[in-house]
């Protein structure tokens, strides 16, 4: 990679969005940035334990089995993705 | 507006527990985290938990594990938090702190999804540790020793996979192999693009098992396999030749046990009988215990059944997995077996309990086991079990946990000095009322009537060198009076002393005799039954005593001290005389220092409001060393003497001092530092304790001296972790006090009060609050006080139950089916929970939860509760589905039926897949019977769920959904007045003030209305601009609404002044602007004035004084049960004064895991105008020197700051 590159706003943003799920990019579509929210959410809910027993509490489970149901939500968050256009 | 945050109580509930060697030796410790909070605790040997230290981390903790390294003889600590740090820490016992060894950054902070934090696993030889993330990163750390035996860690290796999610890690124990950790992973990636669906449902969880390869110092990914798709959690199995190495993989109704090269071993969960077909059985904590020739687990399901979990295995071939059920305790977070036999369980809800193991369940038990696995057409067979009494454990302590607080309201209902606080706290069957006071809990051993009311009492012991006190001698108007203990307490008459009068002091003189001052003289007695007296001269009485073990000085009336010493034979000689100016109120001998002859200062107060300090040595003997004067006449004097002390467990390291504490009449007391040498007083310091003048003296409390102090109410000063703190006990007022101890009570306190002598010993040192439990059946929802009669409603409820009458049909059933009587326990038993509570009910709810039902059906009730008597008077069980979510009294204007109580009700709702409901109602109800009890008037049907009700102009103002409505009160339902549609989601709160109505949103923060009654309308004329997801909220003043926030933030907003004028003053209130509105909101915009990061999801907010004649603050109650509070400052100065020294402390001295002070309290919203109090109260906890450097940028001395942080402490509790 020549010196040049490394500044190239182009560059940038592929390691940014290799280095952090969920950096954004201008083909983003709705679904996927829904995707990322939920998903991000999800974490900060099992992150913070206060926030986890609110929801245990709400929904009368336990902790344990409410950060288990958040862990599983985080594969499909958003239902299935929609079909490609280019299909 | 500028606040001070305290925290009061701090959080009681557990998130994690870890338990090891932490001090180094043989005392086995636990490390619980409390979310912001790491705590040491340790069982006492009468297995009672003491906590040794608790610190404020200033960040969230998710995740701890302890490692040691191999040959070492104490544990480390790993914390996982928000800091995108890895912190390891190390218990120092001598200074009673934890240090920080390493500190590692490797991401952003936050609770991120791919910052690593949420696991940790530790390599089980303590040579490295990997830290995991819910998505993508783990790191590995290599942990090593350098040649100075000092803990090393290597800069972190990748273990990272891209587009999978992280259910569990562990370490794997393979012995001095290279370390390998375990993961449970799932792959997204596909399924995120494959729109048929086909992916997520292929979609598989593997286990992965990652080799730290020691020699290339490179992590790889070794083996990789499927595994069962509920799997959530992994356990270490022993390795290199304790046992087969590998996971247990726990996954929903299964237990497998796995390990590269080896076939899956399977044994399914045995399952309660009750439990409805639909639902899993999820492993949600575990525990290991090793002995050198047997190791097994213990597995805690979701429903709180503990199953014990062995394997059978030839070297490392396991040839059957067995799972048997082991006892049933509440639901915890995490599970510690201790070596010296106990269970330490932490409940994610309720209070915490040590148990003893009584066996390790080698009894016949309801077993599976993969030997007997059956798999059939609809898959693996179930294994039934019935849950039963406790067998294999014993509870032997339990620690409180007001975790979670659901509602919180500040009241005196009881009329004590102090308001008490009401929380509503737990969850299902432990659910409960808890009333705190602030204050220490006693335990009463014994009250004994005397003949006549007493007037002092004192404990003697015969000889210097004895363990227990010999006499209690009590004193009347004309007579004393001696009990002797022994086996138990009886008078006697041989002990020497004179009962014909009354005594002004009794103590030990010399090592082994005893002296009695009465009006007269001196009574000295001397051990071999001798009698000395000393007469006073004339007609003069002896009007005040101050005594040690070797010097007595008597003041007689008209103000001549005289001054007596014990010489080298033992007998009492006069030494000086001295003639003050007037009478004496008090006087006070310092104590004897160690290794001296005699105490060099002697305190004297007077009734021309001035404090002496003389001194006793023989060159400069009764001449005054200094003068203090004080605001009223001092009626107690006590020298209270500080030890020096290095730290260790009690204390912080500071040199011995001597304070002299005064009571003053006007009930205040005033403490002053006595300069060891010179005897000048500096540093003085008052406070208020009571409506009388504080009698002060000198107790015994964890073999240190402490103090004593008789207002109003008794109170305790005493240092606890290097503290000094008065704390007030929670007991009647007293007269007189003196220490006590005895056989069956070594550390008691006797005290006289009307005419009754009480023993009693302090408990739980150190607490801010003691509590008073009364027993609900289900979740507290809200309540609210019936002002007339001081009578508490509370509304319960909870979803996915069966209703009381089914829970006690089924019971009844499974009590015949099994042969056992049911013992007449009735329905209200249920809820009379307590220490009796599994001997009498042999399946407590309190216990073993209630039976799960599909989660649409919910139960719930309506409850008027008397706390004077802590007894329900009426229990109102809903019936077909319904539950109660809100509740207010009203008035309506016509006044036929006085103060009715509304309650907003849901039928049948459901959350998942949408939000549904039947239906929701709103009852309106009559208080009958002097408000004990409740008769319904009648009840209306609406569309949504009431989730707030308030009484509005003799109205009922109702939000459900998004619509407002006022209601007034028909015949047969509730009329329709007016309503407005307009709110952006679902109202939560509503709270009125003259014609403004503050309206809160469950995601948008509040909206202010204004009710027109000459047009009918109601109209919302400012919002709040920012998304606020509320969870508690209240009106402070005419324009300003306090609010908490579901991600831990408390916040203030206010109407801008200029606007609320004109609102005020526009004839149409503000209507036409109204209707321009902006952007789709209100006109008007509130500003935000207040905002602080608590860390902890604040349910309920109240403001409300806890010191008697002290200015109001804000309390809260979190989620996690901790009570905290924000007090106004009153001064520019103090804000000024706090802020620095809070700058100056987040420079010095950053918080303990690594998390920026500043970026924790902003991490939502930046944090405005609040200055941490839990901050600058370590303060004192910083080395002398640092203390120094602070104080000295802040031009002042450290003694000054700690002044200012006790007088601000002071004016909140």
């Amino acid at each position: 990679m020549q010196a040049s590159d490394r500044f190239n706003i182009n560059s940038q943003l592929e390691h940014l969005q290799a280095k952090y799920v969920g950096t954004g990019h201008a083909d983003l579509n709705r679904f996927e940035w829904a995707v990322n929210i939920q998903r991000d959410s999800y974490a900060s809910y099992i992150g913070h334990y206060p926030l986890l027993a609110y929801f245990a509490i709400a929904e009368n489970e336990s902790i344990g089995r409410e950060r288990y149901n958040f862990m599983q939500k985080m594969l499909l968050p958003c239902g299935l993705p929609p079909e490609r256009e280019d299909d | 507006m500028y606040l001070y945050s305290l925290t009061l109580q701090r959080p009681t509930g557990i998130i994690s527990a870890i338990n090891g060697n932490f001090s180094g030796g043989k005392t086995q410790e636990i490390v619980v985290a409390r979310g912001k909070v790491l705590d040491l605790l340790r069982p006492d040997e009468n297995g009672k938990i003491q906590t040794v230290l608790s610190v404020e981390i200033f960040g969230v903790i998710r995740s701890l594990a302890q490692f040691r390294l191999t040959g070492a003889q104490k544990d480390y600590i790993v914390v996982g938090s928000d800091s995108g740090r890895i912190v390891i820490l190390e218990y120092n016992k001598e200074k009673n702190v934890f240090d920080k060894i390493h500190q590692e950054t490797f991401g952003k902070s936050g609770c991120r999804r791919i910052v690593p934090g949420q696991y940790l696993a530790i390599d089980p030889k303590g040579r490295a540790c990997m830290i995991g993330a819910c998505e993508k990163q783990k790191l590995v750390y290599v942990l090593n020793r350098d040649t100075a035996a000092r803990l090393t860690i290597s800069s972190p290796l990748e273990a990272h996979k891209s587009h999978t999610i992280v259910y569990s890690i562990c370490g794997v124990d393979c012995g001095f192999d290279n370390p390998i950790f375990a993961a449970i992973e799932l792959d997204y990636s596909e399924a995120d693009q494959d729109s048929t669906g086909l992916a997520a449902s292929e979609a598989q969880k593997h286990l992965t098992f990652y080799e730290l390869d020691l020699g290339l110092n490179h992590v790889s990914r070794k083996w990789s396999e499927q595994v069962d798709n509920g799997a959530n959690m992994l356990v270490t199995v022993p390795g290199g030749g304790d046992g087969p190495s590998g996971v247990l993989v726990c996954a929903e109704n299964f237990v497998i046990y796995k390990n590269q090269g080896h076939p899956d071993v399977r044994a399914v969960i045995p399952r309660r009988v009750d439990l409805p077909a639909e639902r899993g059985v999820l492993i949600v904590s575990a525990a290991m215990h090793k002995q050198k020739s047997m190791f097994f687990f213990l597995l805690q399901t979701e429903y709180g059944d503990i199953f014990k979990v062995t394997l059978e295995h030839d070297n490392d071939r396991v040839t059957e997995l067995k799972i048997k059920y082991f006892d049933t305790i509440p639901v915890t977070s995490s599970m510690c077996v201790l070596k010296s036999g106990f269970l330490f369980a932490a409940s994610e809800f309720g209070n915490h309990s040590l148990y003893q193991f009584k066996a390790i369940g080698d009894d016949d038990d309801i077993e599976s086991s993969s030997a007997t696995l059956m798999e059939t057409e609809e898959g693996f067979q179930p294994v039934f079990f019935q849950p039963r009494r406790l067998k294999n454990l014993v509870r032997i302590d339990q620690v409180e946990s007001l975790m979670p607080i659901m509602d919180m309201k500040v009241l005196n209902l009881f009329e004590e000095e102090t308001s008490q606080i009401f929380t509503l706290c737990g969850r299902g069957p432990r659910s409960s009322l808890r009333i705190l006071r602030p204050g220490l809990a006693i335990s009463e051993m014994a009250v004994s009537e005397l003949p006549g009311v007493p007037s002092a009492v004192w404990t003697v012991k015969k000889n210097i060198n004895d363990e227990f006190d010999a006499y209690i001698v009590v004193s009347f108007a004309n007579a004393t009076l001696v009990l002797s203990i022994g086996e138990t307490v009886e008078e006697v008459n041989d002990s020497g002393f004179l009962d014909t009068t009354p005594s002004l002091a009794v103590s030990l003189i010399g090592d082994d005799s005893l002296m009695q001052v009465h009006p007269n003289g001196i009574r000295h007695i001397r051990e071999d039954g001798r009698i000395n007296e000393w007469r006073t001269p004339g007609k003069r009485t002896i009007v005040k005593v101050g005594s040690n073990r070797l010097q007595v000085v008597i003041a007689l009336s008209g103000g001549e001290l005289i001054y007596f010493e014990v010489d080298m034979t033992g007998q009492l000689m006069e030494v000086e005389k001295h003639e003050m100016s007037g009478d004496i109120a008090c006087l006070d001998i310092a104590p004897v220092p160690e290794g001296r002859q005699r105490s060099r200062f002697l305190a004297v107060g007077s009734y021309d409001n001035t404090i002496r300090i003389l001194s006793l040595d023989p060159d400069d003997c009764m001449q005054i060393l200094s003068v203090q004067s004080v605001s009223s006449t001092p009626e107690s004097l006590l020298f209270l003497e500080v030890q020096a002390s290095i730290g260790g467990e009690d204390g912080a390291d500071h040199p011995a001092s001597l304070f002299l504490n005064a009571g003053l009449r006007t009930g205040v007391l005033f403490r002053t530092v006595v300069d060891m040498v010179t005897g000048q007083l500096s540093d003085s310091r008052s406070r208020f304790l009571g409506l009388r003048a504080p009698k002060l003296f000198s107790i015994i409390v964890r073999g240190k001296r402490a103090m004593l102090c008789l207002s109003s109410r008794p109170w305790l000063g005493y240092i606890h972790q290097g503290h000094f703190l008065l704390t007030p006990l929670s007991y009647e007022t007293l007269e007189y006090a003196a220490s006590f101890s005895s056989d069956q009570c070594a550390e008691g306190v006797v005290a006289v009060a009307g005419e009754a002598l009480r023993v009693f010993t302090i408990e739980r040192l150190g607490e801010t609050f003691n509590e008073t439990v009364i027993p609900l059946r289900y979740t507290p929802r809200k309540f609210v006080l019936q002002p007339k009669r001081k009578l508490l409603v509370i509304i319960e409820g909870d979803q996915g139950a069966f209703p009381a009458e089914e829970r006690e049909a089924a019971k009844k059933e499974c009590f015949e089916a099994s042969g056992m009587g049911e013992n007449g326990n009735g329905n209200m038993e249920m809820e009379n929970g307590g220490e009796d509570e599994d001997r009498d009910d042999p399946l407590s709810d309190e216990h073993y939860g209630y039976p799960k039902a599909e989660s649409d059906r919910w139960v719930s009730c309506i409850r008027v509760l008397d706390p004077k008597t802590s007894s329900t008077t009426c229990l109102l069980e809903l019936q077909d589905n319904e539950a109660a979510f809100s509740i207010c009294t009203v008035n309506f204007h016509d006044k036929e039926y006085g103060t009715l109580l509304a309650v907003g009700t849901a039928k049948g709702l459901q959350f998942f897949p949408k939000r549904s409901l039947t239906a929701g109602f709103i009852h309106i109800y009559r208080f009958l019977e002097d408000g004990k009890s409740l008769e319904l008037l009648h009840k209306t049907q609406v569309e949504g769920v009431p989730l707030a009700l308030c009484q509005f102009q003799g109205r009922l103002l109702a939000g459900i959904g998004p619509v407002l409505r006022l209601y007034d009160l028909g015949k047969k339902r509730l009329l329709r007045k007016c309503e407005n549609k307009l709110f952006p989601n679902t109202i939560v709160s509503i709270q009125t003030y003259r014609d403004r109505i503050f309206v809160g949103d469950i995601q948008e923060s509040f909206h202010y209305c204004k009710y027109r009654r000459d047009e009918n309308q109601l109209y919302i004329f400012a919002d709040d601009c920012v998304p606020r997801w509320l969870t508690a909220s209240y009106h402070v003043d005419f324009d300003t609404m306090a609010g908490a926030d579901k991600f831990g933030n408390i916040y203030f907003v206010r109407l801008p002044q200029d606007v609320s004028d004109e609102i005020e003053e526009d004839p149409t209130g503000g209507r036409i602007k109204w209707e321009q509105g902006k952007l789709n909101g209100a006109p008007n915009k509130v500003e935000e004035i207040v905002q602080f990061h608590v860390g902890d999801v604040a349910t309920c907010l109240q403001k409300a004084s806890l010191i008697p004649g002290g200015g109001e603050c804000m309390i809260y109650g979190t989620v996690m049960g901790s009570l905290g509070a924000l007090l106004a400052f009153t001064s520019r100065d103090d804000v000024d004064f706090f802020s620095h020294l809070e700058m100056h402390m987040r420079q010095e001295h950053p918080p303990l895991c690594g998390r920026d002070h500043m970026g924790y309290r902003s991490a939502y919203f930046p944090v405005k105008d609040v200055i941490d109090g839990d901050l600058c109260e370590q303060f004192p906890t910083l080395p002398l020197d640092l203390q120094r450097k602070i104080a000295d940028e802040l031009d002042r001395t450290p003694g000054e700051i700690l002044k200012k942080l006790e007088e601000i402490r002071n004016k909140i509790i």
